[in-house]
């Protein structure tokens, strides 16, 4: 019981971070770096957008992502009794 | 008459920059009295409970070095997009850590990194392996901040570069030595207020002068306020392209390369053991994952700021210096020139100085660091302003520095005479070996400070590399592949480390050849500050091959592996 109970929290983790990842990828690597000359052709304010997404929006997201991965934990811990 | 009102200026920023120095380490001091460590456990994780918003903070100064602070905004001025490699690379770090790491690690509850991978691996080769990884990660990183220590003293306040470097010392030696991490961690606390309250201050003036937006993170993207309704990165790609630069938006490092750098200083940030140790120093589980973000949002803070002061920085001295006359150049030119940090020779004998990217009719040499030290000079700020850069850059330095030296001192009294040699020492002697360590890591770094090694300049990426060739395939596998022994690992880390070594040696150094061999050499075209990423391929590749041709580890090791996925339970750093 105790070890499904194990298996089943280290599945959605995983899950979890699998989505959350690959939104990290996508804003860095992918917009701020391999799509960037794409993204260059739209503007927001005086940045094209692809720079912007390398000099700053990757950042931003960075910092949600860790923060949404917070919160998504405690609710799993608490769903799971890991909470104490 | 002019020469006695800029010497009124002058002693002006020198007695500021007293002032403001002075408070700052009585500060640190202060704190590293109140903050003694009493046990071997204080020393080392701190007494494992301090708050989530502290150990963020505390992280946030232990990361920004005097690199990020003095540096980095210049690097990107000159580098442009390209400088997006560092603001990605080194934030994007952290969320691999707050992910893939902390959590776990810290559920682990053990004082270092080696801790971990010596019982993960069950084996004290891999322990050792991991000691030579760690101190050669730190020793590399705290040479280049001593350094910086030595610099913005024989700068700002005229002393000699050593007697700088001695000042820093002796500092950091008294805070690391008397309160371990736990006099380290209140210092940072206080050194990242002082840090970001001094690079803010001149980038928030500067942004107001040149586009009228308070927030620099939207002033870059605004329009210009001499009323040409010019967007300020427009007019700067203009200007660049002028002057036959690569356009400042775009860059000029090829794809492969942008994204091999971001990749290894991703990794390597999350690799990096004074960052990992600091997530030992937490209550619970929780507390790690919630401090990774709060130290991330403290740390983004400066770093979404630096790249908004290198446009207005390209900007601002491109139209200060372009085309004009020697003659009448600003103060500030004169000052720096006497550091050598700005170079003018007037190849074609005009009187005006030519910046332009061909290197043979080029006449003007700027230094990357000139653009934050020199910026409030540039700018016209207030004096106080000015010394307040000089200490803020100090903070950066000497938190960086006390950190390393932590994990170094740690590395060889914890891991090494604990856990290796003498298992049996007392706690009270392991206490009086860790203040030791860090006594003769003091001196040692000390050493490089003022005797510099010719490979100073390749710290960093070395650092980096070093760090994401070993620690973070090991610590990644050892947490999520419950098959991975020690055989797997230990050869991985051997192999990752050796590679990486041997790259940086021949293309960054030039020890094997006549040359440094030129660009067109190097693997893939990736540059030896992006070969991490590849060496950290090689240490996965490997470590799984051998695993594959090896027997899988004891039953205890893989229960401590399903231990350390579920958070509950985490008690206090043992032994």
């Amino acid at each position: 019981m105790e070890k499904n109970n194990s298996k089943a929290y280290w599945k959605e983790n995983i899950k979890y971070l699998f989505i959350l990842l690959t939104v990290w990828f996508l804003v860095s690597f992918g917009a701020g770096i391999l799509f960037k000359d794409l993204l260059n052709e739209f503007k927001f304010g005086g940045f094209k957008l692809g720079f912007w997404f390398a000099q700053q929006g990757s950042m931003y997201v960075f910092v949600i992502l860790i923060f949404i991965y917070v919160k998504l934990m405690n609710k799993l811990d608490k769903k799971y009794g890991y909470d104490k | 008459m002019i020469n006695s009102i800029s010497l009124v200026e002058s002693i002006g920023v020198q007695n500021w920059t007293y002032i403001l120095v002075g408070i700052t380490f009585t500060l640190y001091i202060g704190i590293a009295v109140w903050a003694r460590a009493g046990s071997t456990k204080e020393f080392y994780v701190a007494g494992g409970g301090v708050s989530p918003l502290a150990n963020g903070m505390a992280t946030a100064a232990d990361w920004m070095s005097a690199a990020s602070f003095i540096s980095m905004a210049g690097i990107i001025s000159f580098a442009g997009y390209d400088g997006a490699v560092y603001l990605m690379g080194w934030t994007g770090g952290y969320v691999l850590l707050a992910l893939l790491l902390a959590p776990y690690l810290r559920k682990f509850g053990k004082f270092t990194v080696p801790d971990f991978i010596g019982d993960r691996y069950y084996s004290n080769t891999a322990r050792l392996v991991g000691v030579i990884c760690a101190l050669l990660v730190s020793f590399t990183y705290v040479a280049g901040q001593m350094r910086g220590v030595g610099l913005v003293f024989s700068r700002f306040l005229e002393v000699d570069i050593n007697t700088g470097v001695v000042i820093g010392m002796l500092i950091v030696l008294f805070y690391a030595v008397l309160g371990g991490m736990k006099g380290i961690t209140y210092t940072q606390v206080a050194q990242y207020c002082v840090l970001i309250f001094a690079f803010m201050v001149p980038a928030i003036f500067i942004s107001i002068q040149m586009t009228g937006n308070p927030i620099p993170q939207l002033g870059f993207g605004s329009e210009l306020v001499d009323g040409s309704g010019t967007f300020l990165l427009d007019k700067l790609d203009g200007l660049s392209t002028d002057l036959g630069f690569a356009e400042y938006t775009q860059g000029s490092k090829s794809l492969v390369d942008v994204f091999a750098i971001t990749l290894a200083l991703m990794v390597g940030t999350a690799g990096l053991p004074h960052v990992i140790v600091r997530f030992f120093t937490v209550k619970r589980v929780k507390d790690a994952r919630k401090s990774a973000g709060i130290a991330l949002l403290l740390i983004v803070i400066l770093y979404s700021t630096a790249p908004a002061v290198a446009a207005f920085a390209r900007t601002n001295m491109i139209e200060t210096l372009s085309n004009k006359s020697y003659a009448t150049v600003p103060e500030w030119f004169k000052k720096w020139e006497t550091t050598g940090l700005i170079t003018f020779i007037d190849k074609n004998n005009d009187g005006l100085i030519q910046y332009v990217a061909d290197k043979n009719k080029n006449e003007l040499v700027v230094d990357n660091d000139i653009m934050v030290l020199a910026n409030p000079e540039i700018a016209e700020l207030p004096n106080w302003v000015i010394a307040l850069v000089a200490a803020g850059a100090l903070a950066a330095a000497l938190s960086t520095a006390a950190g390393l030296l932590l994990v170094i001192s740690a590395s060889v009294s914890h891991d090494l005479i604990k856990k290796i040699i003498n298992p049996k020492i007392s706690e009270k002697n392991e206490l009086i070996a860790a203040r030791f360590s860090a006594v003769v890591a003091v001196c040692v770094a000390g050493y490089f400070g003022i005797n510099p090694p010719g490979f100073v300049a390749a710290t960093v990426a070395l650092a980096f590399g070093l760090a994401a060739a070993s620690f973070f395939p090991a610590i990644i596998l050892g947490i999520f592949y419950k098959r991975m022994n020690k055989e797997g690992a230990i050869a991985g880390m051997v192999v990752g480390i050796v590679v990486m070594l041997y790259y940086m040696l021949k293309y960054k150094l030039g020890w094997f050849d006549e040359v440094t061999p030129d660009k067109s050499e190097w693997w893939f075209g990736i540059s030896p500050e992006g070969f991490g990423s590849v060496a950290m391929l090689l240490n996965f590749i490997v470590s799984i091959t051998i695993m594959k041709f090896t027997p899988e580890p004891p039953i205890e090791v893989q229960e401590i592996v399903e231990q350390i996925r579920i958070p509950s339970g985490a008690g206090e750093a043992t032994h």
